[in-house]
């Protein structure tokens, strides 16, 4: 049966295609951070110098401004800080360690607060009760504050920060997947699996969990973000990594002292590099929600 | 003599996408007489929700109205500016929607609701705009109408909710009430109420309704008129007696009866066979021709003109012949 | 109403006990409570007072009732620092964080919910979109280093701002007040606009996605069919019902705020409680660490529980559902 053709000319066409047409889409963001992320993984071998080895370093080279050159000739692109570093290796370094902390300590919550979450909304009753009080609990509080307190209690170390903020993350993830899994849980392929007898732990991994793990995948990709700049934020006021492996936080809070004097690049272009990286994923984050919003 | 109310000519709006505009109102002409009563009767889908909508410029993007006439009292409403449009609003031209639940803000007193659709056309102390409100209320039957006008939306029930819009839609004395469904969401004691309720009102001053609905049962106890719509399209139109009597276009036919009222107790219903087409699945020809039971070989080539017989019109190459109409 | 108040307060004294359960047991049950309340300089006589007085050598629910009987007291322990009472410190150094937080919290409603309001009603022009897509860099910027980056330009390059401290102050009612004078509101702007930076972005989405979506509800729908004025939509039908969910989103951040002030007030080296905080993790000064966490926590319930009551007070629809079943 042929149908009919639609208009393709009308005299406000162009104006109100203009405007269904403003949504950009998510690919051009993922790239740009795919190459980000490619970058910083491959850092040792970008990077000009090494700069925890501390035979490379010199002291007299210290604080140099950005295109100057060392003795032996190399050029930091990006200056030195205080021990003769150069910044853009350390930068690059430091992006690694920020990096592996913000995903390891999402990839943490995210499994521990989905699954809390998930083993609320299946069993009910007082075990729901039980961890959303603790939930609630939790995410009552600033995150900055309980992360610093549990890291003046535990002292330094990438590992304490990644708990740190594990702990203070998973209620988020807990929160989400219940509020899903309670809506999903009435759906019939539920009743359907629960009728064919498969055991509580088996629907919940296998059926419920991949309907509910949307949301939850979107809150996780900006959480990235706000991970990394958490753990600047500890590690700039001294209570999160050690020097031995310095994120971002640690080269900024290291350059803070020399700002009045004018050398601004050794707290400048950290910074920004950890702008660049939180702000691709806070886009990314951004355009996927959109994406995946239920109302287009 | 001239008492023509509202003359729409051709009226055509469409929905945008990338790949096109689908009509939703495909050429629609009516008319309507001062203090005449239209009921505009389809299925959902067709169109006749968009219709009231695009007489009043309420059509937002990505809906269009592409083309068409709208005279109301001789004036192009297409042709005006918006704010002349605005001033018709709720002032000579009322609307009253589906569900008054959504239509009223919850956070706002019903008094306030009311007061500014007189105060945003007329400058009247407030005090006088409210005693209008409150003998608007007492018009449309709601108790203790003073305390009520400070009662917010959420507080009132449904048909009371509906009788609102109406006390609302009548503040300005209008010349025509557009009414989009407005007793569809009400169980049907109360349905009956509002019908009684609104020919009263109306009668009374003169207004013209266009009661847009799927119930032809309601048309036939309210109407003057009768205009019904299929996939965008007046298939048929005319005084309400002459075409529930005798109906000549068959999908009005099959719509008389699978009325539950017009079947034999313990006889099965009867059903018009297959749905109405989608926006974009509208067949070439007449769109009715997939579900009608006497459809010919031209109704797959072009779609059927309008084909006048009186003050009754249809579109139809096969319409139902005068000597076979006997549906009671 | 009452009900629902009375209800909100009850739950709120409970999480106030559960918080000063985890702090004890924090303290008191998992480290060493000796070394961690007691100065390590202390002389022997003056720490077996300091034991007895606290009650260390009690059982452990003993402890925890004369714990909470000082707590009720306003007893959290001496700084080992400044020698004395910590909670005496930390009101002290109230005010300039309260100053901070009130003055940031003006600029986010100032600024933010206007520019969201403009960036909603706009949303598919240029103008809306470019507010949006500059919003996100306000969330991204690391709070510090965004407050480093105001002092490098207005202070040492453009030497228009002082780079640290608060200003001269005004005692009214006892309270030293900066924003009273010239001097203090040159101090107090830059700190306070980078504390308040991420709220603006916030409050201005917020606001936004609450327009967009109001104009597409009914009632707007049904408001032009009457023929009302835009202005008149905007102002009492849409504003109206997204002020609701951003009034309580601006109350809650108050408590947020007061946590994230630790950052500004370390990098403007502003004399409040969180720059208090800061110094006394470093200086491992436990008992302000311990009063300052009691002491937040009870702000921020205090804080949630007005906005909680003013919620209901402000949606018409929330009060009839909550006492009548």
């Amino acid at each position: 049966m042929r149908t009919i053709q639609p208009l393709d000319d009308t005299p406000r066409r162009t104006a109100i295609l203009k405007k269904l047409r403003s949504r950009p889409t998510v690919t051009g963001s993922v790239i740009a951070l795919a190459i980000l992320m490619a970058v910083v993984l491959l850092a040792p071998y970008f990077a000009p110098q090494n700069p925890y080895d501390l035979a490379n370093l010199d002291l007299l080279d210290g604080r140099l401004p950005p295109r100057s050159t060392s003795m032996d000739g190399m050029v930091y692109l990006l200056g030195t800080d205080d021990q003769g570093r150069d910044m853009l290796s350390a930068i690059l370094y430091g992006l690694r360690i920020s990096l592996m902390v913000g995903l390891s300590a999402v990839a943490l919550s995210t499994a521990i607060g989905s699954m809390a979450g998930l083993i609320a909304a299946y069993v009910g009753g007082f075990v729901d009760t039980l961890i959303m009080r603790i939930v609630d609990f939790i995410l009552g509080f600033p995150t900055i504050l309980v992360a610093l307190v549990l890291l003046a209690m535990m002292g330094r170390g990438v590992d304490k920060v990644i708990l740190a903020l594990v702990v203070v993350q998973w209620a988020h993830y807990a929160r989400i997947m219940r509020g899903r899994a309670l809506q999903e849980r009435r759906k019939e392929y539920v009743e359907a699996a629960a009728n064919l007898g498969f055991p509580a732990w088996r629907i919940m991994v296998f059926h419920l969990l991949p309907n509910c793990i949307g949301p939850v995948m979107v809150f996780a990709t900006i959480q990235i973000a706000t991970a990394i700049a958490l753990e600047a934020t500890l590690s700039f006021l001294g209570v999160g990594v050690p020097i031995t492996e310095p994120s971002l936080g640690l080269l900024i809070a290291n350059g803070f002292q020399y700002l009045l004097s004018g050398d601004y690049w050794i707290s400048m272009f950290p910074g920004v590099a950890l702008l660049l990286l939180i702000l691709t994923i806070n886009i990314v984050g951004d355009r996927l929600r959109e994406a995946l919003d239920p109302r287009r | 003599m001239n008492d023509i109310l509202l003359q729409v000519r051709g009226l055509r709006t469409a929905f945008h996408t990338e790949a096109g505009a689908w009509p939703a109102v495909d050429g629609v002409d009516l008319t309507v007489r001062r203090g005449e009563i239209l009921g505009l009767v389809g299925e959902s889908g067709s169109g006749k929700s968009v219709t009231g909508f695009s007489l009043l410029g309420l059509i937002d993007p990505p809906g269009e109205v592409v083309s068409g006439e709208i005279l109301f009292k001789g004036q192009d409403l297409r042709k005006l500016d918006e704010e002349s449009m605005r001033r018709l609003r709720g002032n000579r031209i009322a609307m009253i929607f589906q569900d008054p639940l959504m239509t009223l803000n919850p956070v706002l007193r019903i008094g306030e609701q009311m007061m500014e659709a007189i105060l945003t056309h007329e400058n009247v102390p407030v005090a006088q705009a409210r005693e209008r409100c409150r003998e608007a209320l007492e018009m449309v039957g709601i108790p203790s109408p003073e305390k009520r006008l400070d009662s917010y939306p959420h507080e009132f029930s449904g048909g009371m909710r509906q009788r609102v819009a109406i006390a609302i839609a009548m503040l300005n004395r209008p010349d025509l009430i557009i009414c989009d469904e407005p007793t569809t969401a009400l169980d049907v004691t109360i349905q009956g109420q509002i019908l009684y309720r609104m020919q009263e009102i109306c009668r009374q001053h003169n207004t013209a309704l266009i009661w847009i609905t799927h119930d032809l049962g309601v048309v036939a106890e309210l109407a003057d008129h009768v205009a019904v719509m299929y996939a965008g399209r007046i298939v048929e139109a005319g005084p309400v007696n002459d075409v529930l009597d005798a109906p000549r276009h068959p999908y009005t036919k099959g719509l008389l009866d699978s009325m539950p009222a017009n079947t034999v107790p313990g006889e099965r219903l009867h059903q018009i066979d297959g749905m109405a087409p989608s926006l974009a699945g509208r067949p070439v020809g007449c769109a009715f021709r997939p579900r009608c039971p006497q459809a010919i070989t031209r109704c797959a080539e072009q779609a059927p003109s309008i084909l006048q017989e009186g003050p009754r019109s249809y579109r139809c190459y096969a319409p139902i012949a005068v000597r076979e109409t006997t549906s009671a | 109403m009452v009900l629902f108040t009375l209800r909100r307060l009850i739950q709120s004294l409970f999480v106030l006990l559960a918080v000063s359960v985890v702090v004890f047991f924090a303290v008191y049950a998992v480290g060493d409570p000796i070394e961690l309340l007691v100065s390590p300089e202390a002389t022997v006589e003056a720490r077996a007072a300091t034991i007895a007085r606290l009650g260390l050598d009690q059982p452990i629910w003993q402890q925890y009732f004369t714990f909470l009987e000082r707590a009720l007291h306003g007893d959290l322990g001496t700084s080992f620092v400044h020698g004395i009472p910590a909670i005496e410190l930390i009101v002290q150094r109230m005010p300039a964080t309260f100053e901070l937080v009130v003055v940031a919290i003006t600029l986010t409603c100032v600024i933010g919910i206007p520019l969201g309001l403009v960036a909603g009603l706009y949303r598919d022009r240029p103008l809306g979109r470019g507010i949006m897509a500059t919003s996100v860099l306000g969330f991204s910027l690391p709070n510090f280093w965004q407050g480093m980056m105001l002092i490098l330009l207005f202070a040492v390059w453009l030497g228009w701002l002082p780079a640290s401290g608060r200003g001269d102050t005004v005692s009214v009612l006892g309270v030293p007040l900066s924003i009273l004078t010239a001097d203090g509101w040159s101090h107090v702007i830059m700190p306070a606009v980078n504390l308040a930076l991420a709220n603006i972005a916030l409050v201005l989405r917020l606001t936004a996605t609450g327009v967009s979506e109001a104009q597409t509800q009914e009632y707007v729908k049904f408001a032009r069919a009457k023929g009302v004025k835009p202005g008149r939509i905007v102002r009492r039908h849409i504003l109206r019902n997204i002020l609701i969910p951003v009034v309580t989103v601006v109350g809650m951040e108050f408590g947020s705020l007061i946590a994230y002030s630790t950052i500004t007030e370390t990098v403007f080296a502003w004399p409040g409680m969180g720059k208090l905080l800061i110094d006394s993790v470093y200086q491992l000064d436990r008992p302000v660490v311990v009063a300052y966490v009691m002491l937040v926590t009870l702000i921020f319930v205090i804080v949630n529980f007005v906005v909680d009551v003013l919620y209901a007070a402000l949606d018409p629809r929330v009060q009839l559902v909550a006492p009548s079943h």
